[in-house]
């Protein structure tokens, strides 16, 4: 339980910082540390479809602000310290890798989902019961829609939020562009 | 003269309606064929994309200013957040309760409940806020360019 806590005030604490800060790529970081904190506290919360619909949203939006605003503060690490990173980020790589390998050998064989063996499970009623609870013949919609909405809630507030963010980066230059008085 | 040649521009001014038409098409049946409002909204981006990439940012600008696509965006979450509120507070006290559903209408367009409803708010939330992102993306790169 205190893991929450300790996710809840590091979220606070990046937020803070990415608003108050004015430079511009470490603002950027402090938001992608708060996103990768929410697909945290989704997966404690048992809900790794949102986690990783929340760090595949919090990676690209970060390679996307970053692409975006490096031109503007580019800083360059010279000499032993590039050399120090790339070494930093093989080894991270390498573990990675591992760990990759790891978890596909505790994947079931080819063709044999975890799901379709378990004949009370959930999905096997969502495929039986799915046409006569919802009345939707597309089974994909009926889970996503009816069975499993609060999913798709997230999802969405997931994509509003990014918006957001992005929307409140980029505003000031788009403004003085466009002369929009507001958004 | 903005944006690409007469051709691109003439071809551009054809295909767009089929794509708006594709795009409501799979947003309207995504409860009776593959697709739905994630699919539909992405859809319904890329035309207004290929219109502005055809026809220059200004021509965009006035068919679909910045204010009405955050406002389109808004309305989008707000419904669906509305349909989730509305099984909870009139009917049968359940978030996301299928209040809408009659049994024996399978297969035909008006069924299935508040599935399509919630797939037209799907699909304007997530036209709406793509194309927002890609075009103030696009406006973004342009200015800092300019300014070297």
């Amino acid at each position: 339980m205190y893991i929450f806590y300790v996710l809840l005030i590091f979220m606070i604490i990046a937020a803070i910082i990415a608003i108050e800060t004015k430079n511009l790529l470490s603002a950027v970081i402090c938001i992608g540390a708060l996103g990768f904190g929410a697909s945290l506290m989704f997966l404690f919360l048992r809900a790794p479809d949102i986690a990783i619909t929340q760090i595949v949203v919090e990676v690209l939006g970060l390679i996307i602000l970053i692409r975006s605003t490096i031109s503007r503060d580019l800083t360059f690490i010279s000499g032993d310290k590039e050399f120090f990173g790339t070494v930093i980020s093989v080894v991270i790589i390498f573990v990675i890798f591992l760990a990759g390998i790891k978890v596909f050998e505790t994947l079931p064989e080819f063709g044999t989902a975890i799901f379709a063996q378990a004949s009370q499970g959930a999905s096997q009623a969502y495929i039986k019961e799915g046409l006569q609870n919802t009345g939707a013949a597309n089974i994909v919609s009926s889970v996503i829609l009816d069975y499993r909405a609060y999913d798709t809630l997230g999802e969405t507030t997931v994509l509003f939020t990014a918006i957001i963010g992005a929307t409140a980066i980029l505003r000031k230059k788009a403004r003085k562009v466009l002369e929009e008085p507001d958004l | 003269m903005k944006g690409m040649t007469i051709i691109v521009k003439t071809v551009s001014s054809w295909v767009k309606m089929l794509i708006v038409l594709f795009g409501i098409y799979i947003i309207l049946f995504g409860h009776l064929t593959p697709g739905g409002g994630f699919a539909g909204g992405v859809i319904l981006a890329s035309s207004y994309l290929l219109i502005m990439l055809a026809f220059g940012r200004e021509f965009v600008q006035k068919d679909l200013p910045l204010a009405l696509d955050s406002k389109l965006d808004c309305l989008g979450a707000l419904l669906f957040a509305m349909i989730a509120v509305l099984g909870l507070v009139l009917f049968d006290k359940i978030f996301f309760s299928n209040f809408l559903y009659l049994p024996g209408k399978e297969f035909e367009l008006i069924s299935a409940g508040t599935i399509p409803f919630s797939n037209i708010a799907i699909g304007l939330k997530v036209g709406a806020s793509l194309f927002l992102v890609i075009f103030l993306l696009s406006t973004f790169r342009r200015e800092t360019s300019a300014n070297k």
